[in-house]
């Protein structure tokens, strides 16, 4: 491969490559029937439906990928161009053969509805014509894009993003927001009267504006603010951050007011995802350990809640108990579980770590199944009557209670995760996740140091599960299958291995935008896939990856502080 | 002076392969010693017996007239025994300053609730580690690179990290495995004075595994020669560069004495 001669001529191989891998993409989701069954939600009123989004999303991509193979600015824009052309001329001839074939037969979504949506409505030769042009159109936008500098390109996509978002939860977002009077004016002006879907134009463009003015805006000074924050006296920077940890917990607290009952039940159900992320962050982000069994803590937890709560009279203890009796036995159990599982594979690594892990959780929940534990645990029929526990005066039985149970929860974990990372033994963790035998050279103790790790994962786990057993107020064993430990594991790869504020991003993507799209809950698995086959191409690190600590020049400006900082 | 390393009759086998054959060595106290021999000559398996990766069939080690063969890494470690890598082994996605406050690790005592808490032996603890970081850090030259990331420093600076690193647990003995790899002869001499820089401000024993004769020959007070694992000469520099059978393991029957200093890292050995 000459590829220096390469870098001066235009590559035209790899655009026309490009060009069709993003046309056969998009020929996937028109087959699949995501075009149609998305066109009939809209992201901005009368003007952009959802399925073009996700088709113009694509095309976007192709175009960036275009721009990215190219070597110089120019020649980005029109292998940018020439790619998205030969995107829209792929899906034309797909529109060409759908509509002279009929081809049902084999793939189902392959209608007239589908020609009439991807042409416009507007015919076979203009509409086509119409599908390359739009392509050419989005690819090129792509490759300006991409030649733009990173910050505008943040504010760009951020903008294009919290829009489409915004969009996609119209319904929603004005529910809980009619609640508030001052506020209808203002809905009606962003998301149209009531009977149309998505944000209305204006709002559309506004919200865009201000989010990607604002993103630049903010990149451009954060590190003056930052650098002015810095040379506050120390007790006002105190005080501004206990300020806005005030803020930050009022907020908490007044959420489930604004929310509403379902957006309430969207953020427990994201609250549960979040407290097992964390703890398997630790197993898999922190240390590295491979787990893919991680359910069965959970499983542990809800079973130990359950078997001790309940007073169905079915199996065969019918103790009772009080739900905050059980739970740390839940939680101690859980632990338990998490260092039988951690002594027999102290010794194995990578896959044979997973395929252990992995059979472990399907032991559990088999466990759970078997006729042989049914009198004590119920077997397929599960554990009913979970009695609701109450707290003070209140009985935790609806979202909103719930809700303040699952946040209490997350804090915990929160506050006890951050700051073992920030320890001597979050730091023997990542050694050992980098390099385990130079970790042990260092005089880090492995046996320790391993089951540390899967004893608080498990912890957090394990109350996960004990929350969830008092939520439902029933258990199953399916409730515990394989797909919610492969759910954690990839919310803390889209969210971005080892990062705690990544476990929050990747919960919200992977189980509560789930959650508010039930009605696409047939391609879940599907956008699933294709999001994390394009994370770990595009961005590997995750959304909000790892941070790395400054405290080399921190230390020398406060070094006479430190004294008083550790008092 | 005594002895602060001593190995006796050290037997390595790896299936019929016998790495390292009944090696005896002493390693004075605050010395620099060197073992060199053709590549596969079994000077990385004796390191790697002598710091708990392996554990040899016979023979023993010990360190300080504790027995330290058969111990675990970690455990060798702990007892003041201290190693570089032959290709770099840095923490890589960790920054240099806590690459080396995990080096700091036998001397910490913050357990799990230490940590959550933070407990004054918690603040103690860390404290402590960044100082000494910070102190290793500037030691080896790399003040201002403390918040790279390892994996993105420059070649010469990762191997003086893992110097650093390899200091931070406070050894009596610092095993260095071939610290000039891959450096040009400008930056070898500057190792070389390093060295000795180090034994010196550390009051530290040091041993090298080295392809570079003149840095070998510079810095080394005992020099051992180990060819197909067994141990054919041992003395000063001097000694050791007119014995006839070290160069005939370096450059065949015949060789001229001259042609050592040519030979660094590329022994003639046949295919």
């Amino acid at each position: 491969m000459s590829s220096i001669q390469q870098q001066n001529t235009f590559d035209w191989k790899k655009t026309l490559q490009i060009g069709l891998i993003g046309g056969a993409v998009g020929v996937l989701i028109a087959m699949v029937g995501m075009v149609e069954e998305f066109n009939k939600r809209d992201i901005i009123a009368g003007t952009l439906t959802m399925g073009w989004t996700i088709l113009s999303l694509t095309m976007l991509v192709t175009g960036l990928f275009a721009a990215r193979a190219a070597a110089s600015n120019a020649s980005s824009v029109v292998g940018s161009i020439v790619a998205g052309t030969i995107f829209g001329a792929v899906m034309s001839i797909l529109v060409w053969i759908v509509d002279k074939y009929n081809i049902r037969d084999i793939l189902v979504n392959a209608s007239p509805t589908l020609v009439k949506h991807l042409t416009f409505e507007k015919g076979i030769p203009n509409g086509l014509f119409m599908l390359i042009g739009l392509g050419a159109a989005v690819g090129g936008l792509g490759g300006v894009i991409q030649i733009l500098p990173e910050n505008i390109r943040r504010a760009i996509s951020l903008g294009l993003g919290i829009a489409a978002l915004l969009g996609l939860l119209q319904e929603i977002i004005q529910v809980s927001l009619a609640n508030f009077e001052g506020a209808s004016k203002a809905v009606e002006w962003m998301f149209g009267k009531g009977t149309e879907k998505g944000l209305s134009l204006a709002g559309a463009i506004l919200v865009f504006v201000v989010v990607a003015a604002g993103n630049y805006l903010w990149t451009g000074n954060a590190s003056k603010i930052s650098a002015g924050f810095e040379k506050l006296p120390q007790s006002s920077r105190k005080s501004f951050r206990w300020l806005g940890y005030g803020l930050l917990f009022l907020a908490l607290i007044y959420l489930p007011v604004v929310l509403g009952l379902y957006l309430t039940e969207v953020v427990n159900v994201t609250g549960l995802f979040i407290l097992m992320g964390l703890g398997l962050n630790i197993v898999v982000g922190f240390a590295g350990l491979l787990d893919l069994g991680y359910v069965a803590f959970y499983a542990v937890g809800a079973y130990t809640v359950g078997v001790l709560t309940n007073l169905s009279g079915e199996l065969t203890l019918n103790l009772g108990w009080n739900f905050w009796l059980a739970l740390p036995i839940g939680v101690a159990l859980a632990v338990l579980a998490g260092v039988a599982l951690g002594v027999p594979v102290l010794n194995m690594r990578g896959d044979y770590l997973a395929i252990v892990t992995l059979g472990f959780g399907e032991i559990i929940r088999i466990l759970a199944l078997s006729d042989f534990l049914k009198p004590h645990i119920g077997g397929s029929q599960g554990i009913v009557n979970i009695p609701p526990p109450g707290f003070l005066d209140v009985i935790i039985k609806t979202p909103q209670t719930l809700y303040y149970l699952i946040v209490a929860g997350c804090l915990l974990a929160l506050f006890i995760s951050s700051r073992l990372r920030d320890s001597r033994l979050g730091r023997s963790w990542k050694a050992l996740r980098e390099d385990e035998d130079v970790a042990q050279a260092m005089g880090i103790n492995l046996v320790a140091t391993k089951l540390l790790a899967f004893a608080t994962g498990a912890a957090f786990s394990g109350l996960s599960g004990s929350i969830l057993a008092i939520k439902l107020g029933t258990i199953y064993p399916h409730s515990f299958a394989l797909l919610i430990s492969i759910n954690v594991l990839a919310l803390i790869i889209v969210g971005g291995m080892g990062s705690i504020p990544g476990v929050f991003v990747g919960a919200l993507l992977l189980a509560g935008m789930p959650e508010l799209l039930r009605e696409f809950a047939e391609y879940r698995l599907l956008i699933y896939g294709a999001l994390l086959v394009v994370m770990m191409q595009v961005r590997p690190e995750g959304f909000w990856p790892e941070a790395t600590h400054k405290r080399e020049l921190h230390a020398e400006n406060a070094e006479p502080q430190a004294e008083g900082g550790a008092a | 002076m005594t002895d602060i390393l001593t190995a006796t009759g050290v037997t390595k086998q790896f299936g019929g392969l016998t790495a390292v054959n009944n090696l005896s060595i002493k390693i004075p106290d605050q010395s620099i010693s060197s073992i060199i021999g053709p590549n596969g000559a079994g000077k990385t398996t004796f390191f790697n017996c002598v710091t708990g990766f392996y554990t040899p069939e016979m023979g023993a080690i010990h360190f300080r007239g504790n027995r330290i063969d058969g111990l675990r890494s970690d455990q060798v470690t702990q007892m003041g025994v201290s190693r570089t890598y032959q290709n770099i082994r840095l923490f890589s996605n960790l920054t240099a300053i806590e690459n080396v406050m995990v080096g700091y690790e036998p001397h910490l005592k913050t357990n799990w609730l230490d940590a959550v808490f933070h407990t004054p032996r918690y603040h103690n603890d860390e404290k402590a580690a960044h100082e000494e970081a910070i102190k290793l850090i500037r030691f080896v030259g790399l003040t201002g690179l403390g918040d790279q990331i390892a994996r993105n420093l420059p070649y010469g600076a990762q191997r003086r990290l893992e110097i650093a690193r390899a200091l931070a647990s406070k050894p009596g003995l610092l095993l260095l495995d071939e610290p000039t790899a891959g450096m040009n002869p400008n930056e070898t001499v500057e190792m070389m004075h390093f060295i000795r820089n180090l034994r010196d401000s550390f009051g530290i024993t040091i041993m090298l595994i080295e392809h570079d004769m003149r840095l070998v020959m510079g810095i080394s007070e005992q020099v051992t020669v180990l060819d197909f694992g067994e141990k054919i000469a041992e003395g000063t520099p001097k000694d050791i560069q007119s014995n006839p059978r070290v160069i005939e393991a370096y450059l065949g029957r015949g060789a001229a004495t001259e042609g050592m200093a040519a030979a660094t890292g590329k022994p003639g050995k046949p295919h």
